[in-house]
């Protein structure tokens, strides 16, 4: 949305247009309902989180001033909202955790299939192919998305954060930095890290046979 | 034939592609991973395999809002709406 597109949207929500609501919950509710996931434990406390966020959002909408984009403001109250939730209710996920995941020093690719010494080291030893020949069908199926799922399922909290936002979502760097609070660096090594997973499992499925073509 | 063209290696390569991609690399540094690419069949594939995967997480689906849901936010609208009226 642009800043204009902004205006009006708040401008409606203040006089109380029902319709404008509607519309900014069916954009924006599923997608933080994904964020919402990478800070609380069970899919019911963030549920509860996102309820409080639009709650958050009109009790908050005489105070929004246009200095952030809407959505990177309601992006915000969710992130607030979460983790003093996640925090209150002792979730799984350590508090360190909410800056970084830990393993984000691991290479993006498995050592094993780069050549390890000589003039070669460094190089690949078991390149990865092209999906080029792969049907777009099959790159595309629910199967395949389902897979994808799984993957930033698994991944560590803020990775899927990261992921959620840049990747399912489309905001950019600097818009996932604001919301999530981390630097641009800092953001990017997350990302990449939350990719190259995503990737690899990718690699794996889609190297296996298509089920039902033997194999 | 030689493995470390333009001084980056396949394996430093792959740790690049979120930065490449974003447009956020250094001017020589960017010149240095495009002259690998050029020559270089499996990070080609590699690249190309990234991209494919950020375009299918971006093809997943986001989700309707289930209508209860909906209708439970419209009602605390309209209460807060109504409270504001009479404010």
């Amino acid at each position: 949305m642009t800043p204009d597109e902004d205006v009006a949207l708040v401008e409606a929500l203040r006089r109380g247009d029902e319709k404008a609501f509607a519309a900014l919950v069916d954009r924006y509710h599923s997608s933080l309902l994904r964020l919402a996931m990478s800070y609380v434990a069970t899919r019911e406390q963030a549920e509860d989180v996102v309820q409080e966020t639009w709650l958050g959002v009109l009790n908050g909408i005489d105070r929004f001033e246009g200095r952030s984009s809407l959505k990177t403001w309601i992006f915000r109250i969710l992130v607030n909202r979460a983790k003093t939730k996640g925090v209150r209710e002792r979730r799984s996920v350590p508090f360190s955790s909410l800056e970084g995941d830990g393993d984000e020093n691991q290479p993006s690719v498995d050592a094993s299939r780069f050549q390890e010494g000589g003039r070669s080291a460094g190089a690949w030893s078991a390149p990865p192919e092209s999906w080029e020949g792969i049907p777009e069908d099959r790159l595309l199926s629910g199967e395949t998305r389902m897979v994808v799922e799984e993957a930033i399922a698994l991944l560590p909290a803020m990775q899927r954060a990261v992921i959620t936002l840049r990747d399912v979502r489309g905001f950019t760097a600097q818009e996932a930095c604001d919301v999530l609070g981390l630097t641009e660096a800092n953001q990017r090594v997350l990302l990449h890290r939350a990719r190259s997973k995503v990737r690899a499992r990718l690699e794996e499925y889609l190297s296996a046979e298509p089920a039902g073509v033997g194999g | 034939m030689t493995f470390r063209r333009h001084g980056l290696t396949c394996q430093q390569v792959v740790e690049l592609v979120t930065e490449y991609l974003d447009g956020v690399m250094e001017p020589r540094r960017r010149a240095r991973f495009e002259a690998h690419l050029d020559g270089c069949d499996g990070c080609t594939a590699y690249l190309e395999q990234f991209r494919s995967t950020v375009a299918v997480i971006g093809r997943l689906d986001v989700g309707d809002v289930p209508a209860p849901v909906m209708s439970e936010l419209l009602s605390a609208f309209r209460n807060w709406s109504d409270d504001r009226d009479g404010a």
